[in-house]
């Protein structure tokens, strides 16, 4: 199933219809299967070049090699092309998830069971970082509101928590000190967590994630800063108060709890009123940021009681 | 003849860092956000070539050396070549002189207005860098010449601000222009 969230997106955005070939081919094989035949079935897909939108409004997909070598993922490093360098040393089999908390059903999940479970989508999201970068990613995935109703929240729960992997034999910086506390923790309230928007991703352009970019499976919340897109999830605690998350641990006055993409609240030392796109070339003007990255229509209800300037 | 030569070779090696910016474009090695990576390239450079020209007096002091006054200028100037592309990198390149943007961007990040702190008072230098000048202004020229102090204290909290994550390298040149204004207070006191 293609869900359209962004009506702008034309039509030559749409992921080709070889990806297509090759996702049936990754969903029937399973996710080990396809790392290893995805060498050779998808390591060159046909994309259609794409050329330069004459309307920086429109959007168009972000080319795979950006996605690939622009990352933040400061467990590696804080350059974003040595971190995708780093980031290989990580062994993703066997990966298990525990899920625990105010939950019926808690425990630990292997990965292959939750993604048995869950027939994919591919879902075209604009992704917008805290930095004032931004990108268009067709992500594979599956809504995070299925896999809790699986394991059955209880009437206590109210916020969601995901933990990152650390293992600081592969993730230099978490061996010595940084501005971070290790592990990578980030957070929604239940009702963000259960909106339909809110993806699992374990695969992007019909291939399986690169592990730079959050493999084996990782949250895709589009409405908010990059940052809350929690990578490499090892674990999801249903909870009765609001945790504090990395960022806003490390620095309350910069990154709050929402952290929901807004053009009017600029962060305490730059503007957030617009945004470069990946891959997009000199003389080519910044994009004019939108509220909630231009999902308002379908998550502004959320927030319909709250102070967005307060709650940042 | 010795310096002439020596002319020619700081002039070459002013401009390579931005033969390798002009090689870096033609090869289409810049990577997935080319408009920042020009951006930094150009703004790494200006505070390394103001770093050089506050060094200049230090090092003369401590080794005796006359050549590097003779260079003072061409550094400062050099620092002057590399801060204006990077104010262009920034108005062109990046934001194509769409005004409205640009004054929302300065308004709402101090950073960028520290940076555009840092080119107002790097500006009247250059441009009185001349001989004539010099001789117009008398001993207001040394006066005007001195705020390049400030302008190292804030180009440096122009790159600390900019940043989220990393500080290690605006924390270098931080204790660089913090130790060579060190250097200028402490050999005051000791006369």
């Amino acid at each position: 199933m293609l869900i359209k969230i962004q009506n702008e997106l034309p039509e030559h955005a749409i992921t080709p219809p070889e990806v297509y070939a090759a996702r049936r081919t990754f969903l029937k094989y399973g996710l080990t299967t396809t790392l290893t035949l995805g060498s050779g079935l998808l390591s060159q897909p046909a994309f259609p070049q794409l050329g330069q939108a004459e309307d920086p409004a429109k959007l168009e997909l972000t080319p795979l090699k950006h996605i690939q070598n622009y990352t933040n993922f400061y467990e590696y490093s804080y350059n974003k092309e040595d971190s995708s360098i780093w980031a290989q040393n990580l062994t993703l089999d066997p990966w298990s998830i525990e899920i625990n908390g105010a939950v019926a059903r808690p425990g630990h999940y292997h990965l292959e069971d939750i993604l048995h479970r869950f027939p994919a989508e591919e879902r075209i999201y604009r992704f917008r970082c805290v930095e004032a970068w931004a990108m268009v990613v067709p992500w594979l995935g599956f809504p995070l509101a299925d896999l809790l109703k699986l394991v059955e929240p209880t009437s206590k729960a109210r916020f969601v928590q995901f933990t990152s992997v650390l293992r600081p034999e592969v993730m230099p910086n978490t061996r010595r000190s940084s501005m971070l506390i290790w592990p990578y923790t980030e957070a929604l309230r239940l009702d963000e967590a259960l909106h339909p928007l809110t993806l699992l991703a374990f695969g992007m352009y019909g291939k399986p994630l690169a592990k730079q970019n959050g493999a084996p499976l990782r949250l895709v919340v589009p409405w908010k800063y990059g940052f809350k897109s929690i990578k490499a999830i090892v674990k999801i605690s249903l909870l009765e108060q609001q945790p504090i998350s990395s960022w806003s641990l490390a620095a309350p006055k910069d990154y709050g709890f929402y952290a929901n993409v807004n053009p009017s609240v600029p962060h305490p030392r730059w503007s957030q009123a617009t945004e470069r796109l990946l891959g997009s070339r000199f003389f080519t003007p910044r994009r004019r940021t939108e509220l909630f990255n231009g999902y308002a229509e379908q998550v502004g209800e959320l927030y319909s009681h709250l102070d967005l300037e307060r709650n940042f | 003849m010795l310096r002439f030569n020596l002319w020619w070779v700081m002039m070459i090696t002013g401009l390579l860092p931005f033969c390798g910016l002009v090689l870096k474009i033609a090869l289409d090695n810049l990577g997935a956000n080319p408009v920042q990576a020009v951006h930094y390239y150009l703004g790494l450079w200006s505070i390394r070539f103001l770093c050089l020209s506050l060094a200049v007096s230090p090092l003369r002091k401590i080794t005796s050396w006359k050549w590097p006054l003779t260079y003072r200028r061409m550094i400062g100037l050099f620092t002057f070549f590399y801060t204006s592309l990077h104010v262009f990198s920034y108005l062109v390149l990046d934001h194509a002189l769409v005004w409205q943007n640009i004054a929302q961007d300065m308004l709402e990040s101090p950073y960028i207005f520290m940076g555009l702190c840092a080119y107002m008072i790097i500006l009247p230098m250059a441009i009185t860098s001349t001989k004539a000048w010099q001789k117009r202004l008398g001993s207001n020229w040394k006066k005007l010449h001195r705020f390049v102090y400030l302008a190292g204290v804030t180009a440096v909290i122009h790159y600390f601000w900019q940043l989220k994550g990393n500080l290690a390298e605006p924390l270098l040149y931080s204790l660089i222009v913090a130790l060579l204004l060190g250097f200028r207070l402490v050999m005051r006191y000791k006369k």
